[in-house]
């Protein structure tokens, strides 16, 4: 059986100059890069690099890319270390519709004793920056709002956000996981404070992250140990993952604009011939502001995880924000957020691309999806009835 | 991903009596797209008032299918009181198990089959004197006790497995907690204490707890009736005893043996236990 990943935004294979990169710094050069040896130190250099191409991808400074263990290292460090930063302060603001690596953090601060402003989005997944700027108070420590969005990939007006905040002199963090490799950044001219990336979105190991901080932010290191990370980040380098980082975002800057053309113009195909086969299929989130690859669409009727399994049983790999797949038993939290009916957020179905899809593969999936849905709608009691409704039975 | 058994995946790959049977003798729905799972259960009876055709149309996940394209063939040629004495279990049982996260779809096939029943009965669906606790999934506590009750539950997260309550806002949670108290309370004053059980013995323990249990439960009832008993042996399960005073020559001596000595130590020793009388 072939297989068609379309789920990127869960991971990325790793690309084969990335491991390839890596290999050499498991057996070969295995040296401390903190070691004052001419072992080390060879090492040493090569973190540099990494640490360089890191910072070039994102028009920063190398001395303000922290390497962490993954996005969710990089979320919990912004945000506990702004708080630890300024610890009179109680009250931060974030969104309804965060990964839980933000949202779950900001609920247990919020058993703590902080007070916690979730932003409300709208049918689109769109923010209103007035709640936003009403919100704001001179208690408020850190303001944290994703790059764009995992499930529907609608892109959040960064920019304009942080400059709301930064005008206000509070520090601004994104979770950019998503966003990084595919939105181009310029760190240097942005209001962004605090960056998560994650290495895995991008074609790099499981196991590696970044955390971008502004120099001259407040920040007290979430991971305490050694010196290591300009004392941001206590532990010994996760070297390997480090230089495969490095060379993740090399190749990330190189095939940016193919991201932005061809993979962008993969997924429009998919997106429309879904919505033209499929009736009664749905796009969720804003079409303007999305991701170059990312496609959410609801198949009205239908439940995601029985999509997902008779998706798998052809070798289609997707995801769903359907209650059953998440072993919760609602939906989707960001589609519950933008008030996506239920008809609808139980049969939602997230297609992520990556440079490495294929219009063939889109065709496969085109080809394959209408009979999986019209089965499951035969099989749906909602269906009949609905076409009963519509008078069209 | 979950980890179903080769029947679920069989039962959601090619599910059996899919569809809506016309003029059904009954019909039951339970569930709603809000909730994310239902399940529209239709059947026909024949002229002995058996289950001759079920069909089954479901909104759900794939164990929500399977789990309803279970009960229609577990249902098919039953009586409804027999039908009726279908459990969840029974539906789970069927598939070779659902994982504890989605035995709420097995529950969902009972509950569309006791809707399905009392409307051919001409009954009731909605039955009064009920409390809705969960308010996000609309489960009552009636739907609760009998899931607490069935499977044997202990925790909310269970509840929320079978039941689906809970499983929102969280909201209800003490409440649960406090039926799964009183359930458990009253289940517990229903069913005697369990007897101990018994455990694989040794050689030497097994002859100590024979010994222990012929002077405490058997030897003083004999001894009432001017009779004795002395053991002999033990070997594996085998007792040998010998019967003294009026045991020796007393006509229901073998009754004794049997019913009354064999079934003492098979109750407080071990299951397989035989007694045999050896005669000097």
């Amino acid at each position: 059986m072939k297989t068609v990943y379309v789920d990127n935004n869960a991971t990325t294979k790793v690309a084969p100059e990335v491991l390839e990169e890596m290999m050499p710094y498991f057996s070969e050069f295995y040296g401390n890069p903190s070691s004052m040896h001419f072992f080390g130190g060879q090492v040493q250099k090569k973190v540099n690099e990494a640490r360089e191409k890191v910072a070039d991808f994102l028009g920063a400074e190398p001395s303000e890319i922290v390497f962490t263990s993954c996005g969710t290292e990089s979320d919990n460090a912004g945000i506990l270390g702004t708080l630890d930063s300024y610890p009179e302060k109680r009250h931060l603001i974030t969104t309804r519709v965060e990964h839980p690596a933000v949202g779950n953090v900001c609920t247990y601060l919020g058993r703590k004793g902080y007070r916690v402003t979730e932003l409300a989005v709208d049918r689109e997944g769109r923010l209103d920056l007035d709640e936003l700027r009403e919100s704001i108070t001179d208690q408020t420590a850190v303001v944290t709002v994703m790059y764009a969005n995992n499930e529907t990939g609608v892109i959040f007006p960064v920019e304009e956000i942080g400059e709301i905040v930064k005008a206000k002199g509070i520090p601004f963090h994104t979770d950019a996981v998503q966003a990084v490799g595919k939105i181009p950044l310029y760190m240097k001219k942005s209001t962004i404070d605090m960056l998560s990336s994650s290495g895995h979105k991008l074609h790099a190991p499981k196991g590696i992250g970044v955390l971008y901080i502004r120099k001259g932010t407040k920040f007290s290191p979430f991971m305490i140990g050694g010196h290591q990370e300009k004392g941001r980040r206590g532990g010994t380098e996760n070297v390997p993952y480090i230089i495969g980082l490095g060379k993740a975002f090399e190749l990330a800057k190189k095939r940016f604009d193919d991201e932005n053309t061809r993979v962008k113009a993969l997924r429009d195909y998919l997106e429309q011939k879904l919505l033209e086969k499929i009736p009664n299929t749905l796009v969720n989130g804003d079409r303007q502001n999305k991701l170059p690859n990312t496609v959410s669409v609801s198949f009205e009727y239908v439940e995601g995880e029985s999509i997902l399994l008779l998706l798998s049983d052809l070798g289609i790999c997707a995801s769903s924000g359907s209650a059953c797949t998440s072993g919760s038993l609602e939906p989707s939290h960001v589609l519950r957020a933008m008030g996506v009916p239920f008809t609808a957020a139980h049969g939602s179905i997230r297609f992520s691309l990556s440079i490495y899809n294929t219009k063939e593969e889109m065709d496969y999936i085109i080809e394959n999806i209408p009979p999986i849905i019209q089965r499951l709608r035969n099989i749906s009691p909602f269906w009949k009835d609905y076409l009963k409704s519509q008078g069209k039975q | 991903m979950w980890d179903y058994t080769e029947k679920v995946k069989d039962h959601f790959l090619n599910p059996r009596n899919v569809g809506e049977i016309e003029n059904p003798d009954g019909v039951g729905e339970v569930g709603s797209l809000a909730c994310g799972d239902a399940l529209r259960l239709s059947f026909k009876l024949d002229e002995k008032k058996r289950i001759k055709d079920a069909k089954f149309k479901t909104f759900g996940c794939a164990s929500a299918i399977a789990s309803s394209s279970a009960l229609t063939e577990i249902i098919k040629g039953k009586t409804l009181e027999e039908a009726l004495k279908v459990t969840n279990r029974d539906i789970a049982g069927y598939l070779g198990g659902l994982p504890e996260e989605k035995m709420h779809c097995s529950v969902m096939g009972r509950e569309a089959l006791e809707a399905a029943i009392a409307n051919y009965r001409g009954e009731k669906v909605i039955k009064e004197d009920f409390e809705i606790v969960c308010k996000c999934f609309g489960v009552t506590d009636n739907e609760i006790i009998k899931a607490i009750r069935e499977n044997d539950l202990n925790t909310v997260e269970q509840v929320t497995y079978y039941t689906k309550a809970g499983g929102g806002c969280g909201q209800c949670h003490p409440k649960i907690e406090a039926l799964i108290e009183r359930v458990r309370k009253e289940m517990e004053k229903e069913t005697p204490p369990a007897k101990p059980e018994k455990k694989k013995l040794t050689n030497i323990q097994k002859i100590k707890l024979i010994e222990e249990t012929l002077g405490r439960e058997i030897i003083p009832a004999l001894k009432a009736d001017g009779g004795d008993l002395d053991l002999i042996d033990v070997e594996g399960s085998k007792v040998f005893v010998a019967l003294r005073g009026k045991c020796s020559f007393c006509p229901s001596s073998e009754f004794t043996l049997k019913q009354y000595v064999e079934l003492k130590l098979r109750e407080f020793v071990s299951d397989d236990i035989e007694v045999e009388e050896v005669r000097p």
